[in-house]
């Protein structure tokens, strides 16, 4: 994202927000006890044409709510997702249904998310039906070849009429995609598409993704918990915490110039593999709180080094502190410079 | 005398279709407070290695031949009996999922201290005090010995296991994937304290992980297995530096390193293997880029092709020296 370029918008989240009620005890209930889960919490960014938008956060982060709320699989408490200026929650039935051929969603699971009992064909040719996106059977077939040789099943012959237990896991999570591109996305969510697969295979199912960026101007939203893998796949990263966003940049910016003391502490936390380099060092301690308990204030605060009164009352803004690089930290640019202490 | 040494240990699965072979030939040693870290994916036969040595094997398995000389005692040919003494006291592990180490219908002190007084004869409250001060010792408040596993959260669970596998000071610990479902903080806090009692408590460990980067952050050694053998075998250093067989080259290819430039990540072509029929040859040979007709016919044995760097592939130095040209 070069400054001054102008970029084609695709989706447009604007101030996302998913609370759930949990089930409160009877005690709790009769005493007027009101607790919320906020897993969303007021999210704003933009995804381009032709990127790889990454989402990074541990668990209990609320990135893959984030995920399921673009596609309208989770009805959000407040905010906006915008497909191509259209909110896609105020749109009719009709609409909703055509924006949906547009924006599919690859799941963490291909074990679960494709019916052991089609073949592969059928895997891929179903959406196309339920849409009746073809014009007869040859067209549905030829369509259903071209999107297997998309994600580099090929030749197409000698997967079509396999079932999905004859296939290893990164060809599995592959039929997964076809399914989705076969409907001619513009947008894909992919939620840790890799981390069931062993690593010397990830870079098969990857690499397709990549490809279809390249050769199409496909968009992707890839949520991992995996911020070295985002490194090399993403081409901007947003990382997430406590249902928000603390921080949004470039790869390389946020990986080699991280600005949020969270983000810091993920970086330092990773190992790597290479016995000659230092040994890790854990900067912050504990884990993530529970989202009904979220602290006033930076949510981070109580893990944070930095942390002051002001963190402690005052909720930092997501704002921009050099171009394309967003950070929600009152204290950005002194930690980055280290001029601010450790309390 | 190294602390333990597996010599040509070979355990196979008796299934419908005919053996499974999990650990098939593999000799290593675990010298006195050392890390061996043991690497590999899905159908390696990593996991089969821990549960080998501790013959906590399910009731298909067999171990065909090959010895397991804990500080001299052969562990294949001891009794039941015996290895109800041996666990714990001389070995333990530090299971995968430690959410299943632990009783959930008990506390976590009694847990450890039920340990304690089935190996030792102490008292009640002795053994207690020493479960609240091995809980402290891996950084949980001594109250919290009290509380039962599900008020822990993951990384609390994985550090009282790590307290109950150091409650007999065994001299040795086995590790199975330790840190793989948490998150990479709380993974970096664990990893920390692997470190820390390893030292305090002079005991050697064996670490298995599929993820290489934990292996170089806490192994002084490194077996990298595949299709139930060991594949290559070194010290850390000359392992990463000197990546010698084409599947860990493949390996250390498709690993993201987060201070590496942004690249494309290379995949290992196919499929892991399937135990139950492997190809004649080397068992690596269809995924391996510089596979010739010996490979598919002769197996490689594992063979010292510099000091220490032990390598099962037949073109081992040609491929070192880029002498051989990847043939897909």
């Amino acid at each position: 994202m070069e400054a001054g370029e102008k970029k084609e918008v695709i989706i447009s989240v604007r101030d996302l927000k998913k609370y759930y009620e949990p089930k409160l005890s009877f005690s709790q209930s009769i005493h007027g006890v009101k607790k919320q889960v906020k897993a969303v919490d007021g999210v704003t960014f933009d995804v381009y044409k032709g990127e790889v938008l990454g989402l990074v956060g541990e668990s209990g982060s609320g990135k893959t709510t984030v995920g399921r709320t673009l596609l309208r699989l989770v009805e959000p408490s407040g905010g906006e997702v915008l497909y191509r200026g259209r909110d896609i929650f105020k749109v009719s039935h009709d609409e909703l249904a055509s924006i949906r051929k547009s924006i599919q969603i690859i799941f963490q699971d291909p074990y679960d998310s494709i019916n052991p009992r089609f073949r592969i064909r059928d895997v891929v040719a179903e959406g196309l039906r339920i849409n009746k996106l073809y014009k007869d059977e040859a067209d549905l077939d030829r369509k259903v070849r071209d999107a297997l040789v998309a994600v580099k099943l090929t030749p197409p012959e000698q997967f079509m009429d396999r079932y999905p237990h004859e296939l290893s896991g990164g060809q599995r999570q592959r039929v997964a995609i076809a399914r989705a591109l076969a409907l001619g996305p513009e947008f894909i969510v992919a939620d840790e598409p890799v981390s069931m697969l062993d690593v010397s295979i990830r870079a098969e199912v990857l690499n397709v993704m990549l490809d279809l960026k390249d050769q199409y101007g496909l968009s992707f939203l890839f949520i991992t918990h995996d911020l070295a893998l985002a490194k090399h796949v993403c081409d901007r990263i947003a990382v997430m915490y406590l249902g928000r966003l603390v921080e949004l940049a470039t790869s390389e910016e946020l990986i080699e110039n991280p600005m949020h003391p969270y983000t810091r502490a993920l970086i330092d936390a990773i190992p790597v593999p290479d016995p000659t380099a230092p040994k890790l060092r854990v900067a912050i301690k504990g884990e993530i709180p529970n989202a009904m308990d979220v602290p006033p204030g930076c949510s981070f605060n109580p893990r944070c080094p930095y942390a002051t009164d002001k963190c402690r009352t005052e909720e930092p803004k997501l704002r921009e502190v050099s171009p394309g690089h967003w950070v929600a930290c009152h204290y950005a640019e002194e930690i980055a410079k280290g001029r601010k202490e450790t309390a | 005398m190294p602390l333990l040494e597996v010599s040509d240990l070979r355990m196979y699965y008796v299934t419908k279709a005919g053996y499974v072979k999990a650990v098939d030939g593999l000799s290593f040693s675990v010298e006195k407070e050392r890390t061996v870290g043991i690497a590999g994916e899905s159908g390696s036969g990593k996991t089969s290695v821990a549960t080998t040595i501790l013959k906590l094997l399910p009731s298909n398995a067999r171990i065909i031949s090959g010895s397991v000389k804990l500080q001299g005692k052969d562990l294949v040919t001891a009794s039941e009996e015996e290895m109800r003494e041996i666990r714990w006291k001389q070995v333990s592990m530090v299971p995968q999922a430690s959410m299943n180490a632990l009783n959930p219908v008990f506390r976590v002190g009694d847990q450890i201290a039920e340990a304690i007084l089935a190996h030792e004869n102490v008292s009640q409250a002795e053994a207690y005090q020493r479960a609240e001060d091995l809980l402290e010792m891996v950084g949980i408040h001594a109250d919290r010995a009290k509380s039962y596993p599900h008020e822990f959260s993951g990384g609390m669970k994985q550090r009282a296991a790590i307290a109950m596998a150091l409650a007999l000071r065994p001299p040795l610990i086995i590790a199975d994937e330790p840190t793989t479902a948490l998150d990479v903080i709380v993974q970096a806090e664990i990893l920390e304290l692997l470190e820390d009692v390893k030292k305090k408590f002079s005991t050697s460990l064996i670490l298995i992980t599929h993820d290489l980067s934990i292996i170089s952050e806490l192994a002084d050694e490194v077996i990298i297995m595949y299709a139930g053998e060991i594949v290559e075998k070194a010290d850390v250093y000359s392992l990463y530096k000197t990546p010698m067989h084409p599947y860990t080259q493949g390996l250390l290819g498709a690993f993201p390193d987060i201070r590496a430039p942004r690249r494309r990540l290379a995949s290992v072509p196919g499929s892991p293997p399937d135990l139950s029929s492997l190809p004649p040859g080397c068992s690596f040979n269809p995924r391996c880029p510089y596979a010739t007709d010996k490979c598919r016919t002769e197996e490689p044995k594992l063979r010292e092709v510099s000091p220490g760097h032990w390598v099962a592939c037949h073109y081992a130095e040609e491929i070192a020296e880029g002498r051989v040209k990847p043939n897909r």
